[in-house]
């Protein structure tokens, strides 16, 4: 794709700006849309468009709107901007370069959703970001975009910036709404969903920035243009996030469906060592580790391929590892992060992934035995199925899927008394994506 | 105490909640509370003054505040250096560069230098894998890290100079971070 779509910081210097995102036709849809268009002409658009959340679940967008009970109100819109996934860093580039097309797509799908008022949860270390989003809100204020009886209408719209304070359980769409109403960052328990009982128990949606961002270019230019990329199940177009063993890391907007091996190879540059790619973890350390052969590599991305190759595509936060880098010493590192994020509320988590890292540290080193292979196992089919949330079934990925696929290097492992260093040095290149024609 | 200008803040910042709901504003005000404290920190006495003001119970405050990673009870250094190490930046050598670190400021993991000027501290992910190694000074953005660009992030902080005006990939200011 030559221009971006979400990613215009790349193509149009200071598009941050509210005088060059209107010179380029910004919020115009916006005033289209409140003087011209009914909320639901805008729902249906969405929901034909096919966009699904890229929060991580992929939920269809526009059929978690319609799940709003009918005529209950006030209701909110709250935008999930907590992205802590290891090796996911999309969100903040949209909103850092791209507040002003953010913002407008988060103005319509709160009109769409009749609600008067969005919330944007950002976790706290997105310091920067956030002063950038109150100086893209203000500046809209201004210019009459946000506020009381939007042109000369009886609609009025505000959205507020919320600061989270370090916690990645609060990307939990629950935790994350205790957290906005001030109480310890915890999930709650489903149902009732946030669409019934949400934010201050008002019906709510919950989005990602990402697909808000998409709501824009989807309202201004229609469905059936944003179908052109994709596939019929997994339309449009995606921020994949490239991290670890790679030449060029960074973001890349691309259709889905774009393979793993055109994003790794062709745009990503192969892997940074030069050896021959290991692994991919497609999500962050959420999602199984899958094994780097042909048949995956080839696998397009998108919701529904990702899958039938024993993962998921998630938030697309891809780590690449290559022959060189130790499968152990990544479930370490994975099953650490589990453990200091897990909330705590439920035994099988906080214990589990508390057991399991101890296990782990032992392992890489060099002080592990084959039979601690078995105890990583065991621990983990303990914990699935019986967390209190997501975060707890995410954190056995690491413990199950690494062992699964590279048993024989967890035996190596246990075999060798020779603690695992830690990598490489640290690699002095400082190479931007080559789509970057300028990155913030 | 909250400073008066944080009482200010913070009773603008309340009209962004429902009149019913000043909790939503627990997290804003332990940021107030810990730029007020020369050392980062929310003594038992602010946050008691943070529950009158929110209407809340002192004990929920004080769970907030150890519920969350950026609020400190314990008296932090004056720069708060949150070097990332998790697996993306881990493996672009963060683990080797976070022992130089070590060295260079001659503390561990969670330690503050003798002269109360830097706290260190290993983070979980940051958002800025794919410009490892990445740390941030009082939540300010520090990336593409070598070793002298290291020392001069710490020579100038010494010397207290802001960095966003002085590194090489100079940004805009922003004004004083909440930690
Ligand atoms: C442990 C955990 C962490 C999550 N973190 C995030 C996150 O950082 N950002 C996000 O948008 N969604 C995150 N999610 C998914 C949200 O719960 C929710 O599904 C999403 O925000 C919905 O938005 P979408 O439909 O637009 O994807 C997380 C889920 C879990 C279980
Ligand atoms: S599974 Fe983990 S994160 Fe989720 S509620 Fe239980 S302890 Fe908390
Ligand atoms: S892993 Fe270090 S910033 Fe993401």
């Amino acid at each position: 794709m030559v221009k971006h779509i979400l990613l215009q910081n790349r193509d149009i210097p200071n598009i941050d700006r509210l005088d060059v995102y209107e010179q380029h036709g910004g919020w115009e849809t916006w005033r289209k849309a409140v003087t011209e268009m009914q909320p639901q002409a805008i729902a249906d658009t969405v929901k034909a468009s096919g966009l699904r959340g890229r929060g991580g679940a992929g939920f269809p967008t526009g059929v978690k709107w319609g799940f709003l009970p009918k005529g209950v109100f006030p209701r909110y819109m709250v935008v999930n901007a907590d992205e802590s996934e290891p090796g996911t860093f999309k969100d903040r580039e949209i909103m850092e370069g791209n507040p002003h097309l953010f913002l407008e797509g988060t103005a319509l799908s709160t009109y769409a959703i009749q609600s008067n008022a969005a919330y944007i949860y950002v976790r706290g270390e997105y310091y920067d970001v956030i002063r950038c989003l109150e100086q893209a809100i203000a500046d809209a204020k201004a210019r009459g975009y946000l506020g009381q009886n939007l042109f000369g209408t009886s609609y009025s719209l505000e959205i507020y910036v919320h600061s989270g304070a370090g916690a990645y359980i609060c990307g939990e769409e629950t935790a994350l709404l205790n957290s906005l109403e001030g109480q310890l960052g915890q999930p709650r328990l489903k149902p009732p969903f946030p669409a019934a009982v949400g934010l201050y128990g008002k019906p709510t949606i919950i989005n990602n920035v990402e697909t808000l961002a998409n709501v824009q270019p989807i309202i201004a230019n229609g469905a059936d243009w944003y179908r052109q990329w994709g596939t019929e199940r997994s339309p449009g177009i995606k921020i994949f996030c490239l991290s670890g063993n790679i030449k060029r890391p960074g973001n890349y907007e691309l259709p889905l469906a774009t393979t793993f091996r055109e994003l790794i190879e062709v745009h990503g540059g192969g892997t940074l060592d030069g050896a021959p790619i290991k692994a991919i973890l497609p999500a962050g350390a959420s999602a199984p580790i899958m094994a780097a052969t042909d048949q995956v590599l080839d696998t397009p991305m998108d919701y529904e391929s990702v899958p039938s190759v024993g993962s998921q595509l998630g938030s697309a936060s891809m780590i690449i590892l290559s022959q060189n880098d130790d499968v152990p010493l990544a479930a370490a590192k994975m099953v650490r992060f589990f453990r200091h994020e897990s909330c705590g509320k439920c035994t099988p988590c906080r214990e589990g992934t508390y057991w399991a890292q101890k296990v782990l540290d032992r392992i890489v080193a060099g002080q592990g035995t084959p039979e601690d292979i078995t105890l990583v196992e065991n621990i983990a089919n303990q914990m699935v199925g019986r967390c209190f949330c997501p975060l707890g079934e995410f954190s056995t990925s690491p413990m199950l899927f690494t062992i699964k696929h590279f048993r024989d290097e967890f035996l190596a492992q246990t075999a060798s008394t020779r603690p695992r260093r830690a990598w490489r040095e640290v690699v002095p290149l400082r190479i931007e994506p080559t789509l970057a024609t300028k990155e913030r | 105490m909250l400073s008066e200008h944080s009482k200010q803040l913070l009773a603008e910042r309340l009209t962004h909640y429902p009149p019913n709901e000043k909790a939503s504003a627990v997290i804003y005000a332990c940021y107030l509370a810990q730029a007020d404290s020369p050392t980062h920190s929310i003594t038992q006495q602010a946050a008691r003054e943070i529950a009158e003001v929110l209407e809340m119970d002192p004990t929920e405050v004080q769970g907030v505040i150890g519920f969350y990673s950026l609020l400190f009870e314990e008296p932090m250094g004056k720069y708060v250096i949150h070097f990332c190490n998790d697996l993306p930046c881990a493996l672009r050598g963060a683990d080797r560069f976070y022992e130089f670190v070590r060295a260079r400021l001659g503390i561990e993991d969670g330690e503050t230098t003798p002269d109360g000027l830097f706290t260190i501290e290993h983070a979980m992910c940051i958002g800025a894998c794919h410009r490892a190694p990445c740390m941030q000074v009082n939540l300010e953005f520090q990336e593409f890290l070598t070793e002298e660009k290291f020392d001069r992030i710490i020579e100038l902080l010494r010397a207290g100079e802001p960095l966003r005006a002085n590194m090489a990939d100079a940004e805009p200011l922003s004004a004083a971070a909440p930690l």
